[in-house]
């Protein structure tokens, strides 16, 4: 039997997995990448895309939008927003979209001279859009 | 002596108000279960994340780049108190106590030539802080069409009181809540919230003394947790407040039940009382006109 650790999925209002896993693909700010056991104590922030939890019973995924993990002994996903893959239907998507294009908009707004944060705001928006077309749904088409 | 129907009409009066407290008194039980559910659930999300938080920012710790959300503006000349409340009243001494510990802190640091501003969020809140303090006022949010609590209140609250912050309108927030203890007991509570304090881990502490990777690194990291670390904490107080109101209301009202039941025993004997005294006068009234035949 392979090696499992602790791994608790939470959100602010509710906890949503807490078991043993075998492995988690978690997708970090600055690409996906997958824990194990006994991986290297780590913290990374998150981008919105789909987490892929490995347990003994199967694989069950999550579409997080944003947050943070926290690897040491165990594993726990601080997700800001967390939804069983199963229950993203179309309009879920679309209204996660929706919500990064307005941040995105107002991002532009607040900082005409300044990229940076734009930028931050693009990103995020277009990762929104290509949880999409990951979990097989049509992806709406962002204005950039 | 007040005449019978006028004692009728107040058991009467009396009883139906006491219909009401016990109805209201039963309403914030269900409720008291349904915030403190609410308040458990949040739970494992702000004890990870202020964990996270305290091993992030003991490592950063007062190193100049450190973000301005965690070591300040390096002034505390402008205060924020941000008092949450309720939206409705009937809940006892709950509304009042969070206004008076910051009507108290207000007065203090006007005291040492600081200046205040004050935020509200809650009907109750803003009418017992305008009053007082009501040319302090900077703003208010009002949560009276939320029905449940949701973080995205929470966000809602931080984001203007970050956008504040970004403006440099002031330097220091603070937050005044009441902690749930149990149903009869909630504390006013101040918490400070930017800048940002977090508990550093215990001595021994496992996490204490993990060496953690950071991607990307440790600042990007804690800038992007900081604001959101502003929601949670906002969002925590939110539901303690939720469930102390409601614990505060249902003791309120049961006393306001037994007062009511109280007040009818009493009205009662009195009614019972002058009913005998009007038999009595009639009997006399009777007897000494068969006497005087």
């Amino acid at each position: 039997m392979a090696e499992t650790m602790q791994f608790d999925l939470v959100s602010p209002e509710r906890s949503l997995m807490s078991a043993q896993v075998k492995s988690v693909q978690i997708p970090g700010a600055d690409g996906d990448m997958t824990a194990m056991p006994n991986h290297a104590p780590l913290i990374t922030t998150l981008r919105p895309g789909v987490l892929k939890v490995e347990t003994d019973k199967g694989i069950e995924e999550f579409v997080v939008t944003g947050g943070f993990a926290e690897l040491g002994e165990s594993l726990s996903v601080l997700a800001e927003r967390a939804v069983p893959r199963a229950d993203v239907d179309q309009a879920t998507y679309e209204a996660m979209v929706d919500e990064a294009q307005a941040a995105y908009n107002k991002t532009k707004e607040t900082f005409k001279n300044d990229t940076g944060p734009v930028d931050d705001a693009a990103k995020l928006l277009a990762d929104m859009v290509a949880v999409g077309t990951h979990i097989g749904l049509s992806p709406k088409q962002p204005s950039l | 002596m007040p005449n019978l129907k006028d004692l009728k009409n107040r058991i009467a009066s009396v009883k139906s108000t006491r219909k009401i407290t016990k109805a209201m008194q039963m309403v914030a039980a269900a409720k008291l279960r349904r915030a403190q559910d609410a308040a458990e659930m949040a739970r494992p999300y702000t004890e990870r994340f202020n964990a996270v938080m305290g091993a992030l920012a003991a490592s950063v710790g007062d190193s100049d780049t450190a973000p301005r959300l965690l070591s300040g503006t390096g002034k505390d000349d402008v205060h924020l108190l941000v008092v949450l409340t309720a939206e409705r009243g009937l809940c006892g001494g709950f509304n009042a106590n969070i206004a008076k510990l910051a009507k108290q802190k207000a007065t203090e640091l006007k005291g040492k030539g600081k200046t205040v501003k004050i935020l509200t969020v809650g009907k109750k809140g803003r009418e017992a802080m305008k009053r007082d303090f009501g040319n302090l006022s900077v703003g208010h949010i009002d949560l009276s069409d939320v029905k449940r609590i949701g973080y995205a209140d929470a966000q809602g609250i931080a984001k203007d009181i970050l956008g504040r912050f970004d403006a440099d309108e002031f330097d220091v927030a603070t937050i005044f809540y009441a902690k749930f203890v149990n149903v009869v007991s909630q504390t006013p509570t101040a918490q400070q919230i930017i800048p940002a304090t977090f508990d550093a881990p215990e001595e021994g502490d496992a996490t204490a003394n993990m060496l953690y990777d950071y991607e990307p690194d440790e600042e990007a990291i804690l800038a992007d947790l900081l604001p959101r670390g502003v929601a949670t904490q906002i969002f925590a107080a939110l539901l303690e407040n939720g469930a102390s109101e409601q614990g505060a209301r249902m003791s309120a009202m049961d006393n306001a039940t037994r007062n009511a039941g109280e007040m009818i025993d009493k009205l009662t004997i009195e009614y019972n009382r002058s009913r005998q005294a009007v038999i009595t006068n009639e009997l006399i009234e009777i007897i000494s006109g068969a006497e005087a035949l």
